[in-house]
């Protein structure tokens, strides 16, 4: 068999088994409740019948491996469960499909995230590869000492800075995103310039110091020292030898990066109130509101995986000496 | 006139050169070393510290005394003006600094314990135990930890306590992988052999063997580690699930005047008042990332 696709089937392989665990993980998640929960969601007064009825409704009467699967299997057909919120005591169910409280915003998280990853990682790259290619001049240093000040500064301090100059002082953007599904591409993107900004501020500081650290460890060895001697030129060198072989780790810094936007996102919707996902999970992390936490939980963990797994993939596709494991 | 008999002695050469410096002295010469980026972050974590300690005789007010006026500008009564409810702001940013900063100390303490000790064990153990706490702490990397301690903290509510023990397990992940990647090459040196050979315990083997040798990563790792924890607690506070109200906290401080800054274009000074919180924070990241810094190519003289 191909080296290539072995590698990759095993790394697959195991992305698919992490999947797997954190999803147990996350499913046990909701027998750690204390026993009296049901009468948090459904009220002081809920009568015996109510209570026993909710509980086999959450299949509290099965056993735990039972129910998992039960879970993983509806989860894969696209059942999240049912939200808790929306009970009361006496039994009458207002509460909404957990899928349909998270699709349309888990499209808006989406939107976000692309719109700031098409923004952020070309500048980075550029920011990052210039920086190698000048470095130790008073470029390089204003670029990474505006870095390193933007990384050690909680996100919601960079977003609110924004609003201050950009919303509030001199109008030129909403501070509030909120969008619906009629909202037009345009008006959106004018919408969401403010939460993608906040965003991009904080992701192209990493993604650019690591792009540089990655070109300059490269710098550093035998075969770039011989192209120098050869006569090459410096933007040469870095564009056609350095370069190709700083794919990997700039993939995975991408992909790192990208992973770290899921995270990032949570804080930043909350305060550009954004009708996304991590809005939804914190609002459902106040209520208690557990199948949407979990369902929030796994969307979130899952592209996570993903993204750190496409990171690797590109890695062994991209570097030969990955293609000859001893 | 006496003469001075012309006599070598090694002993007194060897004492002459080597005199020995008091540790206080050493420090003073470390000090004199440090390059003014270090300088600045130690002043203002000294000062931080101070204000943590001497909370109760800086504040002006009780920190949770509440003012007849909500949202008043600044004056000389109020310095930073006061909250949403009339509590003065610049009270509870200095009990702010005490329990954000005990919080997340206590925090990074606790994962250090359990990350470090788990990794000491791991290391010198190298066997199922390893590779079974090895493969658990992968499982618990691959999920995001702010999205991890968000649903656990649904679960266990949020209590100082809770947020506390969260915290520090998830954190712990990244202080066993370090532990256990420096410990082992340790482990295996002969120093290390002859001890287990002499019949020493894994309490004394982990304490005065290995850990003297892996000191410098750690302490360079606990600056870095309270950031992150300093950081992960503020964006929780700030998303209004981590500390809670009455207990003062920079966090949950930035949320609650945050509608302030819409009005900036009248009082300038407004709009500043829940970014002071935000600045705070900021300001001990970047001073403890210095210090770091500095410390890093002080000892191993390894950067980035």
């Amino acid at each position: 068999m191909n080296p290539v696709l072995s590698t990759i089937l095993k790394r697959l392989g195991l992305g698919i088994a992490t999947l797997f665990v954190v999803s147990a993980i996350i499913f046990s998640s909701i027998s750690m409740l204390p026993g009296d929960f049901s009468e948090a969601v459904l009220g002081q007064a809920a009568t015996k019948d109510t209570v026993a009825a909710f509980r086999k409704e959450l299949g509290l009467d099965k056993p735990a491996p039972v129910r998992y699967f039960e879970w993983v299997g509806s989860v894969l057909q696209g059942d999240l469960g049912t939200s808790f919120s929306g009970r009361n005591a006496s039994g009458q169910d207002r509460s909404r499909q957990v899928v349909d409280l998270v699709m349309p915003r888990l499209w808006n998280t989406l939107f976000l995230a692309g719109v700031t990853a098409l923004i952020a990682v070309p500048l980075a790259l550029f920011l990052g590869l210039t920086a190698a290619l000048y470095r130790n001049t008073a470029y390089d240093r204003i670029v990474n000492a505006a870095t390193l000040t933007t990384i050690s500064t909680p996100e919601f301090f960079v977003a609110y800075i924004l609003i201050l100059f950009l919303a509030s002082l001199w109008p030129v953007f909403p501070s509030l995103a909120n969008i619906d599904a009629s909202t037009a591409l345009g008006e959106r993107l004018y919408r969401v310039a403010l939460p993608a900004l906040t965003l991009t501020l904080v992701i192209v500081a990493h993604m650019m110091r690591m792009t540089r650290a990655a070109i300059i460890n490269l710098l550093a060895s035998p075969y770039i020292e011989m192209a120098r001697l050869k006569g090459a030129s410096q933007s040469e060198i870095i564009l056609k030898h350095a370069l190709p072989n700083a794919w990997a780790p700039i993939a995975t810094v991408i992909a790192f990066n990208l992973a770290y936007l899921v995270v990032g996102v949570v804080v930043v919707e909350v305060v550009f109130v954004y009708p996304g996902i991590g809005q939804l999970m914190v609002d459902a992390v106040t209520s208690r509101d557990i199948p949407v936490v979990q369902a929030c939980a796994l969307i979130f963990a899952a592209t996570y995986i993903l993204l750190n797994l496409t990171a690797d993939i590109i890695g062994i596709v991209t570097n030969p000496r990955l293609l000859h494991p001893r | 006139m006496s003469e001075q008999p012309e006599t070598y002695a090694a002993t007194a050469e060897v004492g002459a050169v080597r005199k020995r410096r008091t540790r206080l002295e050493r420090i003073g010469l470390l000090l004199k070393s440090a390059p003014p980026s270090a300088w600045f972050g130690m002043i203002v974590v000294a000062l931080y510290i101070l204000v943590a300690i001497f909370a109760d005789v800086i504040a002006p007010y009780g920190e949770a005394q509440i003012h007849p006026v909500p949202f008043a500008p600044w004056s000389d009564e109020f310095i930073f003006g006061t909250d949403q409810i009339g509590r003065d702001v610049l009270t509870r940013l200095i009990y702010g600094a005490r329990n954000t900063m005990g919080i997340a100390l206590a925090t990074t303490i606790l994962s250090f314990l359990i990350g470090g000790g788990l990794g000491l064990v791991a290391a010198i153990n190298r066997s199922w135990l390893d590779q079974a706490l090895s493969r658990f702490v992968d499982v618990l990397m691959a999920i995001p930890s702010l999205i991890f301690a968000l649903m656990l903290l649904s679960i266990f509510g949020s209590t100082i306590t809770s947020l506390i023990m969260i915290i520090a397990v998830l954190d712990s992940t990244r202080v066993f992988r370090l532990t256990r990647s420096v410990a082992v090459n340790v482990a295996v040196m002969d120093y290390v052999e002859a001890a287990k050979l002499r019949g020493e315990g894994l309490g004394w083997i982990m304490r005065r063997e290995i850990l003297p040798n892996i000191m410098p990563p750690l302490v360079a790792e606990f600056g870095l580690r309270f950031c992150f924890v300093f950081l992960t607690i503020a964006a929780l506070s700030f998303l209004g699930v981590g500390i809670q109200p009455p207990t003062a906290d920079w966090g949950s401080m930035v949320r609650a005047n945050a509608s302030l800054i819409q009005f900036a274009k009248y009082d300038i000074t407004a709009a500043i008042t829940p970014l002071l919180p935000a600045a705070a924070i900021a300001l001990l990241t970047v001073a403890v990332n210095f210090i770091v810094d500095w410390f890093l190519q002080k000892t191993s003289g390894l950067r980035e």
